[in-house]
């Protein structure tokens, strides 16, 4: 723009939008857009299958609720999710999965304890430390690891890891009993216990905490990574201001992904339990239990009214970990676009 | 080597040597010094914790003693650097020890794993556990009797026809995703997303209690196919939804701007574009449902005898298969269930090294492939 309309030079100009003229734009003709034939059925069906997994989602959730409702409506949901006793085929059936759901958490917990730090490490590795073929090398491998089936690694704990870490089940419970949580209660066996569980479960989630979690720490800026090189800090000093400050968010996700993983996680854990009813705080014991490994176990039998409560058992572990993985992405992808967490 | 020597030799490394100007750097590498006092500190962790925990407590097992090493080695580690180079090399050597000793734990799981399975399920793999089904095999027979047919044809079918359904099915999501969107993208995004976090064990019961109790079908190969299609559907999407992303806008207008409608723009340039990805992501998908075990026990039951009908009566499959032996009370059962793991584990490689090399083409290697092989065409053009 080089005169303005009222024609002063433009060095004396303070807007070009203080005249009145430059402020009437003409309005943008509408744009309409007509589509073939062809091409509102191939949008339509495409939309249509997309809005198919919308449904199938929202009928799991339905149908078990739905199903399930004869036998917890007799039983009733206050006791269906306070009580530990489970018998369904006795009469009166009785059935509550507070016990279940305890051992649940306990199991996932014990996961995250030992799988999330492994996790931390082998992410933080390949991000800063690894060079790039070895970088490549070991994300073919961890993928690899995300795809071994689970009844394999149940079959690699009960048969292997099991007898692996009993040994060091014992020495916790003698050395350690003071803590009630590796008290034997009276049991010499250290097999089949949440512990041996959780331990398996922690191995299976890494694959899915580390890829997520690496992916967030790639993203971290160079500049400010060189930056505090450029201060002198050593590659440790690095992760401590940079990475992982940067990375917090989407590595608190990527924790709840694995956490969601641990929950759901139904055939390693059913090898390993034997299934229990009580809630103790004896980790290292026989005796543990999981809603999937639950249903995994029960199916089929117990009739109608044992079918049914298992059916309200998968409903409420649907809840759970719907709940979980809603909160996970939402943080990962709140940390993938830059804000805070 | 004392620590008195070892600081002598910090210090030296310290101090500007006249030659040092003309000499490359290198500031990560390794020192004499330095590899010694890991050397040493590692020997002095698993003596110590050897002498401890074997002599002096009850331990026993490989896994706690491997455990209480690395724990006992880092701390060791970490006091002897800081004696010799201060407190900000020790807390950097010990991070970056950690974390290799990390990275170093996946690989052996994973190694532990496929090694463990392969020693104790090699010995049956024979001809004849690939020819033969379970049906004639009577408990005195040898664990060497019979075969694993007919959970192989179960789970090549119920995967097949899991992989009919669910693969276009996730495709065409991911498609309306990227290409058409609209107001519901975002929530079917989510959906997507939370559909990928549902536990394999509850998209069973859906499908058991959908078709099984409610239509009365009855456990057979499909309804465990559909149980499996409902867990591929949302991990293609998510796969191929990045794929479609990565496909340059330009290609789309060009399209369009030589008058192809929106469906022949999809079909014949952006996918065809992605094809590598989308074939890699419909191959790690069926990686991952290959080996599912909970669905397919409320969904398909299991059967003694091959059945190649998939839409009639119960079927084995591989993962079912495992989880029925390993509980048999006999050790020859127990080592069949390892030697179909180990063929299942087998398979799940094949479908993971696929993925791998499809992933690995190079735009346009295909397209150079077909011409080759026509040389015909090539003439005529």
């Amino acid at each position: 723009m080089s005169v303005t309309s009222d024609g002063r030079p433009p060095s004396e100009v303070t807007g070009p939008l203080d005249s009145p003229a430059a402020i009437e734009a003409p309005t943008p003709r509408e744009i309409r857009v007509s589509r073939s034939k062809q091409d509102r059925v191939y949008r339509g069906s495409v939309r249509a299958t997309a809005i198919a997994a919308f449904v199938i989602l929202f009928l799991i959730g339905t149908f078990l609720l739905v199903k399930s409702l004869p036998a917890i409506d007799k039983e009733g949901w206050g006791t269906f999710l306070t009580t530990t006793a489970w018998n369904p085929s006795a009469s009166p059936p009785t059935f509550g999965i507070l016990a279940v759901l305890y051992w649940t958490v306990v199991i996932a917990v014990i996961a995250l304890i030992v799988g999330v730090p492994v996790s931390l490490c082998a992410a933080l590795f390949i991000t800063d430390y690894a060079p790039l073929r070895l970088r490549r090398a070991l994300i073919a491998l961890i993928d690899l690891l995300a795809v071994v089936p689970s009844v394999i690694f149940g079959l690699w704990g009960l048969f292997l890891l099991q007898g692996n870490l009993q040994g060091f089940a014992r020495f916790l419970s003698a050395h350690f009993n003071w803590l009630p949580l590796f008290k034997s209660g009276g049991n010499p066996e250290f097999t089949n216990s949440a512990f041996i569980a959780g331990i398996l479960v922690g191995v299976m989630i890494v694959p899915i905490v580390t890829s997520v979690s690496r992916e967030i720490f790639s993203l971290t800026p160079l500049g400010e990574r060189e930056g505090a090189m450029a201060l002198g800090a050593t590659k440790a000093s690095v992760i401590r201001t940079v990475v992982l400050p940067f990375g917090r968010g989407g590595f608190i996700g990527a924790v709840m992904l694995g956490l969601g993983r641990a929950l759901g996680e139904t055939i390693a854990v059913a090898i390993i339990i034997s299934p229990s009813f009580i809630i103790t705080a004896h980790l290292l014991s026989p005796g543990a239990n999981s809603i999937a490994a639950l249903i995994a176990r029960e199916f089929g039998q117990g009739g109608k009214t044992g079918a049914e409560a298992l059916l309200g058992a998968g409903f409420v572990l649907f809840v759970f970990t719907l709940i979980v993985n809603f909160g996970a992405s939402y943080i990962v992808n709140r940390s993938r676009t830059g804000a805070s967490a | 080597m004392s620590i008195a020597t070892l600081k002598q030799a910090a210090q030296r490394r310290a101090l500007p040597q006249p030659e040092d100007s003309l000499r490359r750097r290198r500031p990560t590498s390794l020192h004499r010094a330095d590899v010694a006092l890991l050397v040493a500190s590692a020997a002095s962790a698993v003596s110590l914790v050897w002498f401890v925990f074997y002599q002096l407590t009850l331990f026993s097992g490989a896994a706690g003693f491997v455990i209480a090493s690395i724990a006992v080695f880092l701390v060791m580690y970490y006091f002897a650097n800081r004696q010799v180079f201060g407190k900000m090399v020790a807390a950097d050597r010990v991070v970056a020890s950690l974390v290799t000793l990390g990275s170093v734990g996946v690989v052996t799981a994973l190694a532990l794993v496929i090694g463990f399975l392969y020693t104790r399920g090699h010995r049956l793999i024979s001809w004849h556990f690939f020819t033969q089904d379970q049906h004639a095999v009577t408990q005195t027979a040898p664990a060497s009797a019979g075969g694993i047919s007919h959970a192989i044809v179960g789970t090549l079918e119920q995967v097949g026809l899991a992989v009919v359904i669910g693969a276009p099915a996730g495709v065409a999501t991911a498609v309306f995703l990227n290409e058409v969107g609209g107001r519901i993208t975002a929530a079917i995004r989510t959906v997507i997303t939370a559909m990928s976090a549902v536990p394999s064990i509850v998209a069973g019961l859906f499908i058991y209690v959908l078709l099984i109790t409610e239509f009365n079908y009855g456990f057979r190969g499909f309804a465990g196919s559909l149980a499996l299609a409902v867990l591929l559907l949302p991990n293609i999407t998510r796969t191929t939804e990045e794929v479609l992303k990565v496909v340059h806008g330009s290609l789309r207008e060009a399209s369009m701007a030589l008058g192809a409608p929106e469906w022949r723009t999809v079909w014949s340039v952006v996918l065809p574009t992605a094809r590598t990805g989308i074939a890699t992501a419909v191959l790690l998908g069926i990686a991952r449902i290959v080996g599912e075990t909970a669905p397919l026990l409320v969904t398909v039951s299991s059967s003694a005898y091959m059945n190649v009908n998939p839409f009639k009566d119960p079927q084995e499959a591989l993962p079912t298969f495992v989880w029925q032996f390993y509980q048999l009370p006999l050790a020859k059962d127990v080592e069949r269930a390892f030697a179909a793991g180990l063929v299942l584990v087998g398979l799940v490689l094949i479908l993971f090294v696929l993925a791998r090399l499809v992933a690995s083409i190079r735009p346009g290697a295909v397209h150079r492939m077909v011409t080759r092989l026509r040389p015909s065409r090539l003439e005529a053009s």
